[in-house]
């Protein structure tokens, strides 16, 4: 059997958690440290947080509420948003926080992954790239600031671009998908998966445990993220942190690669 | 007192954590005469092999650790490229390792792997306990625990062998030799497994 990870991607902004759709229109799901203990007493593979104000407002990365989030977190944790210093990544990896997750900064100071790949190893670094479908020409572009900004790089030529300078992980997000629990997009999982010989973290529209297992099986990712299926319960969107038992992750995703 | 030794490579903050957690408090330290009086030890690690032998060595704590550690006995856990450490030699890099534990560590061999078993090793994997040992203890639950590497230990000696895990193929996951254990996992980062493996080495060692 083959364990592959299912990670709660928790979205952060103003100090309280969203849900965004579209990464448009959002709902407030509650607050961090509450969510991140109860992720950990349903005892998750990792969890990715994002600090989407952080980017978009351009302020810094709150030390303080992340160092109280992973004193807690007996799981691996991946932190994201407004990171532009080394001297930030070296306070949030003394936090005890695993990995750092770079978006915007990847395009604007590509130089500030490679030292930090030098100096924390590319386990801890992670690339996390927003991507949109071309209505029109067809074919994908990558976003940053929130999706408000188009980059010239594909997905594909910036995934390769980010490993080159030693990002140990990818997180590939679909932002048409986003909070749509529809599925995931593959066919861009896939391309970016095939491209890169690190591990790929889908994201972006899982609604079911099937959801999963086709990422995983079709589109090729190592790993698969999530954020509406795990705050949300039922059709009206009813708030409720809830994480899969391990048994139906065996019987419905691991039995099913 | 638990040390873990902080020689600059890797995360010690979410082990004290955890040990916090459990109510094992510890401290953590780079300064060999803090080190010297500690009862138990950690040595973390994430970076690459030779970095880390550097370090240990700017830090001057190859002297205290040989002391301690192989002459007086105190207990030491290794964690991912800490239980490397303790090896003879490793692929990544040319210096020679502690010598504590007679193995050689490998990279992880892509003829063997499969497209989807990327390198680093990222994620979740189930054990196998190959003897009885008083770090990982036998229980209905298959325990599992969080990796990331892309180097093994290759034991020359089966009998130190404690466990196995798998990825792509089997590959040893837990050693131990006496006072020496070590593990390729991250037990801080494992939830109750972690926890309850901690508990362990610091009640039964």
């Amino acid at each position: 059997m083959r364990r592959v990870r299912i990670i709660p991607a928790l979205l952060m902004e103003n100090g309280g958690l969203v849900k965004t759709i579209g990464f448009n229109e959002r709902k407030y799901v509650g607050d961090p440290i509450n969510t991140v203990k109860i992720l950990n007493d349903k005892e998750v593979d990792e969890v990715v947080l994002l600090d989407i104000g952080a980017s978009k407002n351009s302020t810094s990365p709150n030390i303080d509420l992340i160092t109280e989030i992973a004193s807690e977190c007996f799981m691996p944790l991946a932190y994201g948003g407004g990171v532009t210093e080394l001297s930030q990544i070296k306070q949030i990896l003394n936090a005890g926080v695993e990995k750092v997750i770079f978006n915007t900064s990847f395009f604007d100071n590509p130089n500030l992954i490679q030292e930090a790949a030098k100096i924390y190893g590319s386990q801890s670094i992670v690339v996390s790239l927003d991507v949109k479908k071309r209505r029109l020409l067809g074919g994908y572009q990558v976003k940053t600031i929130g999706g408000k900004l188009t980059q010239k790089l594909t997905p594909v030529e910036a995934s390769i671009k980010a490993v080159t300078l030693g990002a140990g992980e990818i997180i590939i997000t679909s932002i048409d998908n986003d909070g749509r629990m529809t599925g995931y997009d593959l066919e861009l999982t896939k391309s970016v998966s095939e491209a890169v010989s690190v591990p790929v973290i889908a994201c972006g529209g899982a609604g079911s445990m099937g959801d999963f297992v086709s990422v995983i099986n079709e589109g090729h990712a190592s790993a698969a993220a999530a954020g509406s299926l795990f705050v949300f319960k039922g059709p009206h969107r009813a708030v409720l942190v809830n994480y899969p038992e391990q048994k139906v992750l065996n019987d419905e995703v691991y039995n099913r690669l | 007192m638990i040390i873990i030794i902080d020689y600059h490579c890797g995360n010690p903050a979410s082990i004290r954590n955890m040990l916090k957690k459990i109510g094992r408090p510890a401290e953590i330290s780079s300064d060999p005469s803090i080190i010297k009086e500690a009862t138990k030890l950690i040595l973390p690690g994430v970076g690459s092999f030779d970095h880390g032998m550097q370090k240990l060595e700017e830090f001057n704590l190859l002297p205290v650790l040989q002391k301690r550690v192989v002459k007086d006995g105190v207990p030491i856990l290794g964690i991912c490229l800490g239980v490397q450490l303790f090896c003879l030699q490793s692929d990544e890099g040319s210096l020679a390792g502690l010598g504590w534990i007679d193995a050689d560590v490998k990279k992880f061999d892509s003829l063997k792997l499969e497209k989807s078993d990327k390198v680093p090793h990222m994620g979740w994997a189930e054990t196998r306990i190959t003897r009885e040992n008083k770090l990982i203890e036998p229980n209905d639950e298959c325990p599992r625990y969080y990796y990331v590497h892309s180097y093994h230990l290759e034991c020359r000696k089966p009998e130190q062998v404690i466990a196995h895990a798998t990825h792509g193929y089997e590959f040893v996951t837990a050693v131990e030799k006496e006072n020496i254990v070590g593990v390729q996992f991250h037990p801080e980062k494992s939830h109750r497994f972690g926890m309850s493996l901690l508990n362990n080495f610091v009640t039964n060692y």
